[in-house]
């Protein structure tokens, strides 16, 4: 073989033995000790690394709960299974938590909302259209229809209904908040899962813009604010639930002209239509 | 007297990330807290320091003597890696939050062009040992100046009313023009 292949690779590999022989002493030196429950607690998490616990990762929650004693339940997507597991490797007791899911708080799709008469060309994200145009819709409040929610989505948990709104499926609703995020109107928001009465608009417009551009708008009369005994409260011409006082009973749902305010219960049947129909299309 | 204009030909003049544009994506990435900046703009003088003593080393007693001057990057990424491994595993023993806060902007020094650039410079250019540390020094307090400078602004661009479509990245990329054009204005100096 030529001197200088055999010159080479004794160069090369005798500089990486050095090196690496100085990384092993600097290894030894230098480790940092980790507690091995926070690998085993990593292992059983769900590793989507969504944040939606609060924390940078499934990593960063693993060290969080065992270090500083953060609460096993913090992991929205694990659920009670995982909160029972992690307890368990803790040799601590968990306390439930109840399963949260995404509300779409719009119902201005094709039909309702009314659309400007220009129309817009260009790029469909919704992050995109709320600054260039504002979108289709005269309502600066509604939904985009841009699917933003459902590009950010890492369980399946939302699809696009034909009408035009994006609708949750409960069942894989993890209630980890991306969508929330992602929508820049902010009309997602993350509830309990037994939570039924919302205000179905965001729109702060007055009565009579609002009644022009949305049939389902929010036109704040104010009729279930009156009935509400303070559950429910006027601002901006939208009514605001006050979850903490509100008694469902007290709501004349029927008296709203729009239906704004609803049970969510209500349509639920309507969900399970579209998705049945979506699967089969799919 | 020549060493300090070396010195303040690399810090200021040929500024690495500002002049040649080398090592940009820490510049970014890393420059949204002068204090973060200030440890990434420390870390990297380190290795390079270290990289320019070693890779001189190399270059003079081994590659040229043995006419294996077509080993010269391997070796210096090797020298390199090498390095930015100690300095993590040191930065990690030493202080987690900072180790969380460079996060993979730590282990890219090692493909960072700043640093490799720095020994190939040395290496073209034919500096004496000292030289070569000087510049070395020169370039890493050349581009801490430039990551603190910019970490600065990025926290004052925090508070200021930033039009929809500039936040974030545009505007970032806007402020590092203006930074480098700013720069430019060193050009004449010696």
């Amino acid at each position: 073989m030529d001197a200088t292949v055999m010159i080479a690779i004794f160069t090369m590999g005798g500089l990486g033995l050095i090196f690496s022989t100085l990384l092993v002493f600097a290894d030894k030196k230098l480790r940092v000790e980790e507690n091995p429950l926070i690998a085993k607690i990593a292992e059983i998490l769900p590793n989507a690394n969504c944040g939606a616990c609060g924390f940078a990762g499934c990593h960063d929650f693993a060290t969080k709960v065992v270090e500083v004693k953060a609460e096993p339940n913090g992991c929205p997507v694990g659920g009670k299974d995982l909160a029972f597991e992690i307890s368990q490797i803790l040799g601590i007791e968990s306390k439930e938590s109840v399963k949260k899911v995404a509300r779409v708080l719009c119902r201005g799709d094709n039909k309702s909302a009314k659309k400007k008469s220009t129309m817009y060309i260009g790029p469909r994200e919704c992050s995109v259209q709320a600054i260039i145009s504002g979108g289709e819709k005269l309502c600066y409040y509604g939904c985009l229809g841009g699917g933003d929610c459902i590009a950010v989505c890492k369980f399946n948990a939302i699809f696009m209904s034909e009408d035009g709104l994006p609708m949750i499926i409960e069942e894989n609703c993890t209630g980890c908040g991306l969508c929330a995020k992602a929508c820049p109107r902010g009309i997602i928001e993350i509830h309990p899962i037994d939570r039924d009465v919302f205000v179905f608009c965001k729109s702060k417009d007055d009565p009579k813009r609002s009644k022009e551009v949305c049939l389902n708008a929010c036109i704040g009369c104010g009729i279930c604010a009156r009935k509400s005994d303070g559950g429910i409260e006027m601002m901006d011409h939208l009514a605001i639930i006050n979850y903490d006082k509100l008694d469902p009973s007290k709501i004349p749902f029927d008296k709203c002209s729009t239906k704004a305010i609803q049970l969510i219960s209500n349509f639920d049947e309507k969900v399970l239509i579209e998705e049945t129909v979506n699967s089969l299309t799919n | 007297m020549e060493l300090i204009i070396l010195f303040i030909s690399a810090a200021l003049i040929n500024n690495f990330v500002l002049a040649y544009f080398l090592g940009i994506c820490p510049f970014i990435g890393v420059s949204g807290k002068i204090t973060s900046a200030l440890s990434m703009g420390i870390a990297v003088t380190f290795v390079m320091t270290v990289t320019s003593i070693v890779s001189w080393l190399i270059n003079y007693k081994i590659l040229i003597p043995y006419n294996l001057t077509f080993l010269t990057i391997p070796s210096f990424i090797l020298v390199i890696a090498s390095l930015v491994q100690f300095v993590e595993m040191v930065i990690k023993k030493v202080s987690q939050p900072l180790y969380r806060a460079l996060g993979i902007f730590l282990p890219l020094i090692t493909t960072n062009c700043a640093i490799l650039g720095l020994a190939l410079f040395g290496a073209m250019r034919e500096y004496s040992f000292i030289q070569n540390i000087i510049f070395a020094l020169g370039a890493g307090s050349g581009f801490t100046l430039a990551i603190v400078l910019m970490a600065g602004i990025r926290e004052e661009l925090e508070l200021a009313n930033v039009p929809d479509a500039f936040r974030g990245a545009p505007i970032t990329l806007i402020v590092a023009g203006i930074l480098a054009l700013a720069f430019m204005g060193f050009a004449g100096m010696i």
